[in-house]
């Protein structure tokens, strides 16, 4: 971070401009932390800066209080400048307790604050955090590599709320409106997004909204009259190009593109579903669209939603699922059903750390070649990824167009951290966005010994793709099934030949979906000495990295894949023109694989399997690594 | 355990032979929805009499063929799509339910018809079976029970009796079997009955109330596997026994069989036979059977697990509730109506924004 003391006159304290700022709230997961976060979210967008974020919590709801393992964080990054990740570092620290500071100390950038709620570290908290006997805002030396502002964040709540007939419970659980007041305050945001907010979410309860406006306004003042801080910060807006923007989450993007999908195919959407973290909020989003004819479908289970949107698709509408790790898992014989009987069908794999119930609320990108391979028999379909979390509406609706236009189930990978982080978002028109061409059959396609006929397996001559033909169509009748289909009949077939003929054909299908892949776009350099080659939600960070990459001299490209199978056909051409190759992925190594088997060159692996992003940083000093490597 | 009738012989699938061959004008009437592919069960299996059947009394059903879809699992049973000239699905083993209830509740202009059988719907299908009658997706499920797996050649399905023999308990099964009629009451089934392949009369009779029925129509058909558990039913379906061992459900009538000459009393919550002349009891003390008492129907169900009971069929319970689609698309429409039609350009634009020149 680059500090640019500006003064300012109208201000009462100093202000301090500054390009981007990374703060981290962390407290109990009772403690709000993700409303405070999500409610900075806001203001900072509203001050037209660039940001993402990183919402990270634990798996238990209400995990003990006080504990380490539950303390929830939300950690956001913006600026004037281009933002692409929540932050390597961390510039301000928000810790409602000792175990948020345990945890998240190590965050935070020497030099950089920590405003802690002192009234939080008494013996038994310090206990539970394990500070065993000892308190790190008096032990000589603890913290001493960072400004500390030692803020009586309860003790305040509790004064500023007396006569608001508060219960004990209800004031300690608004101190997280002090803590986001006095923020606001000290990097200048407007406090209006978030009365707008209070005031809307507690509408019939109109004490509720009064305390914790007043509470906001209180943390806001403190700032401006305590003499602990002695200066607040301000950050330009971004220079984001022209358009109407809003703040987005991915999941909130994936079910907008959804949503758009549907309205421009003229397809009504049917989402089945089954309540699974991270993906159960694209449920609970699309749940609400009733008026644009959206059917959500709460199933008894991951198969039971799957079959469902099968059902739907057959039925001649738009049949998506969203699930994650262990429900793809589960979705998985019904895909090759899809695959079998050409349907076109979305499924949205929000991935999270595995094997098995794994880390549901952390995320990991490890179910690529679950999605690549995960099937029974030669089951290919195409495979693509979502990148930021606006692109996710981008996403959203290209797997919708590629499942109908090449009648084929589609996996659409995103993951924990794209779902749930949110950026600016320019807001494209619905006239911008590309048209669906959707052919039902409405008649015969062969003469059979003079009869007029209709083969449910007759397929397109460019795409390959079988028509479809919707129940209630006089004269199509036909049966569909998981058995081997007879090429062009789809009447069940034993014959060798044919089902040798059928995989192949099956597989050619999804190949020819490169014919409608745009250009890949490279980021940095268009040839040199390394292209660093990512997929989904690592886009942020790898460009980031190749900022940085670039700055020191080095020639850097990177490619961001939307279309892991297939790849882009220009794909061969672009790794010709580098030296070296480098892929960052947070698992053991799943797209390297894929890349290592068609291409026979000599990729680099960059594994991280904690749960948590990639860091600028630890990608910078990988591509460093690599490239004296191979000099 | 049923006894065998002494005539062994497989019966040949009606049309196929002189013996069996059916009224000229039904097998005109059949021919519309037979498609063009061979069937391909055993000779003799039950399930030829069901399709014929089915495929008789479709076209007197007022349903146009071009929406009327039939779903089906795996197994034996769940051949039946490929036989109907209609839009039809062999999905995957169990699942027929979840397809189902996808179709219907986006079309609900069609017909829905599902095809499954005892391993299909009660084993690897039994969650989203009972799911799909606690909705109440409006469409009728023929469970085709012959307490076996026929498909995989033999092993014991969840219907089979304690202690029978098969290629995977060769010293007998030790489990005891699902009673489809008690489990699909208990999962608030809004029509429930059961009906057997050898009996199309009443076969075609409950399919045509099933039919009728707005709501899941739940329909056991016992059905004859001759090859791996022949005879498992003829107790109830051959002309020697059949008087004694069955007792017809007709709401508003009397519980009566064995020509008349027995009843079926309530002692208690059991039911309980009795002899209509010379015993304690007359006809008035038989129970009169009321298809819309879901207690009643529960304590009938129960007869079948009794050797000493005969086996009820007919309509066990008819409820009329609304359906799933219905209250799904009326939720759809009623917020549409409050809303207004909804606006992408709006969606997309419905939160705090900014703009930049």
């Amino acid at each position: 971070m680059e500090n640019l003391p500006i003064s300012t006159v109208a201000a009462t304290k100093p202000v301090e401009s500054l390009n981007e700022v990374t703060v981290l709230f962390a407290g109990d997961s009772g403690d709000g932390m993700q409303l405070t976060g999500s409610q900075f979210t806001l203001a900072t967008a509203f001050a037209q800066n660039d940001l993402a974020t990183l919402p990270d919590f634990p798996a238990e709801i209400r995990a003990p209080a006080g504990t380490t393992y539950g303390v929830s964080g939300f950690q956001l990054h913006f600026g004037s400048v281009n933002v692409r990740t929540p932050g390597d570092e961390v510039d301000l620290l928000v810790a409602m307790n000792p175990a948020a500071l345990k945890v998240n100390l190590e965050r935070v950038r020497r030099g950089g604050a920590i405003i802690v709620n002192v009234n939080a570290f008494k013996p038994h908290s310090l206990k539970l955090a394990g500070y065993e006997g000892s308190n790190p805002l008096e032990d000589e030396g603890a913290l001493n590599d960072y400004r500390v502002f030692e803020v009586e964040l309860s003790r305040m709540t509790e004064e500023a709320l007396k006569g608001f007939g508060l219960d004990k419970k209800a004031v300690d659980r608004s101190k997280n409106m002090f803590a986001l007041g006095l923020t606001l305050w000290l990097y200048s945001r407007p406090l209006k997004p978030a009365i707008e907010w209070l005031s809307k979410k507690f509408s019939k309860r109109p004490e509720l909204a009064k305390s914790n406006i007043h509470l906001l306004k209180k943390g806001y003042h403190f700032g401006e009259t305590t003499e602990d801080f002695v200066v607040r910060y301000e950050v330009a807006p971004a220079r984001l190009s022209p358009g109407t923007y809003r703040a987005i989450r991915g999941v909130e993007a994936l079910a907008l593109g959804l949503v758009a999908a549907s309205s421009k195919s003229g397809l009504d959407l049917f989402y089945g579903s089954y309540p699974i973290t991270p993906a159960s909020d694209l449920l609970h989003h699309l749940s609400r669209y009733k008026n644009f004819g959206v059917k959500t479908f709460q199933a008894e289970d991951e198969i039971a939603a799957i079959g469902a949107a099968i059902g739907a698709s057959f039925g001649g509408n738009l049949g998506v699922c969203a699930t994650s790790g262990p429900g793809l898992t589960l979705k998985a014989e019904s895909t090759g059903l899809a695959v079998m009987m050409e349907l076109p069908v979305v499924i949205i794999g929000v991935q999270r750390g595995g094997p098995s119930t794994g880390l549901p609320t952390k995320t990991e990108q490890s179910d690529l070649l679950q999605a690549m391979y995960g099937r029974n028999g030669e089951a290919p379909l195409p495979v693509l990824s979502a990148s930021t979390p606006g692109d996710c509406f981008y996403a959203a609706y290209e797997a919708c167009m590629v499942a109908i236009r090449h009648m084929t189930p589609v996996i659409l990978l995103a993951d924990g951290y794209v779902a749930n982080g949110s950026e600016p978002w320019r807001i494209p028109s619905s006239s911008e966005l590309g048209g669906f061409d959707v052919r039902f059959a409405g008649k015969t396609n062969r003469k059979v010994d003079g009869k007029e006929v209709f083969l449910p397996y007759v397929r397109d001559a460019a795409t390959l793709a079988r028509p479809w033909a919707k129940p209630g169509t006089p004269g199509l009748e036909h049966r569909l099934g998981g058995l081997e289909k007879q090429h062009e009949t789809g009447d069940v077939s034993y014959d060798p030949e044919n089902h040798e003929f059928m995989t192949n054909l099956r597989a050619s299908k999804v190949e020819r979906v490169t014919q409608f892949i745009e250009p890949t776009e490279i980021y940095g350099h268009e040839e040199g000495d390394l292209l660093i080659i990512g997929w989904g939600s690592t886009d942020g960070v790898i460009k980031t990295a190749v900022d940085q990459l670039h700055n020191r001299g080095l020639k850097v490209g990177t490619v961001q894949l939307r279309y892991i199978n297939p790849l882009p056909s220009d794909l061969g051409a672009i790794l010709g023109r580098f030296d070296g190759y480098l892929v960052p992925e947070m698992n053991k190594g799943q797209l390297i694989r894929i890349l290592r088997d068609r291409f026979l060159l000599p990729f680099a692996a960059l594994n991280k399997i904690q749960g948590q992003p990639f860091k600028a940083s630890e990608i910078v000093e990988a591509a460093i690594n690599h490239c004296e490597e191979i000099n | 355990m049923p006894t065998l009738p002494p005539s062994r012989k497989p019966v040949r699938p009606p049309g196929r032979g002189p013996r069996r061959a059916g009224p000229p004008k039904a097998r005109i009437n059949r021919k519309e929805y037979a498609s063009d592919q061979d069937v391909r069960w055993c000779p003799g299996c039950g399930d030829y009499a069901i399709l014929a059947s089915v495929q008789r009394l479709m076209p007197q059903l007022g349903v146009k063929r071009e929406n009327v879809v039939f779903v089906s699992g795996i197994g034996c049973s769940s051949r039946f799509p490929y036989y109907m000239n209609t839009y039809g699905m062999h999905s995957i083993h169990g699942r027929a339910p979840t397809i189902a209830t996808g179709l219907k509740a986006s079309r609900p202009d069609l017909d829905v018809w599902v095809v499954t059988g005892d391993g299909d719907a009660l084993s690897i299908g039994g969650n989203h079976l009972i799911h799909l009658l606690r909705r109440n997706v409006n469409l009728q499920l023929l469970l085709f029970n012959n307490q076996i797996y026929g498909l995989t050649k033999g092993q014991y399905s969840p219907t089979s009796e304690i202690g029978k023999v098969t290629k995977s308990s060769p010293f007998g099964s030790i489990t005891p079997p699902f009673n489809p009629i008690s489990l699909t009451l208990g999962a608030s089934a809004s029509f429930v009955a059961r009906t057997a392949d050898r009996d199309t009369k009443h076969l075609t009779k409950v399919l045509k109330r099933a039919h009728t029925h707005s709501g899941s129509a739940f329909v056991e058909v016992y059905q004859n596997c001759n090859i791996y558990n022949d005879g498992a039913f003829f107790d109830f379906t051959e002309r020697a026994t059949k008087a004694d061992r069955t007792v017809y459900l007709e709401h508003g009538k009397p519980m009566l069989f064995a020509n008349g000459k027995q009843g079926i009393r309530l002692d208690g919550f059991r039911t309980s036979v009795f002899d209509i002349e010379g015993g304690d009891f007359s006809v008035n003390d038989a129970i009169v059977y009321d298809e819309t008492s879901l207690e009643l129907a529960g304590i009938v169900s129960r007869m079948s697990q009794r050797p000493d009971m005969p086996r009820p069929f007919g309509v066990f319970f008819c409820e009329e509730r609304p359906t799933y689609e219905q209250l799904l698309w009326e939720q759809i429409s009623a917020i549409t109506e409050r809303q207004g039609q909804g606006d992408l350009d709006a969606l997309l634009y419905a939160a705090d924004t900014w703009t930049i020149q």
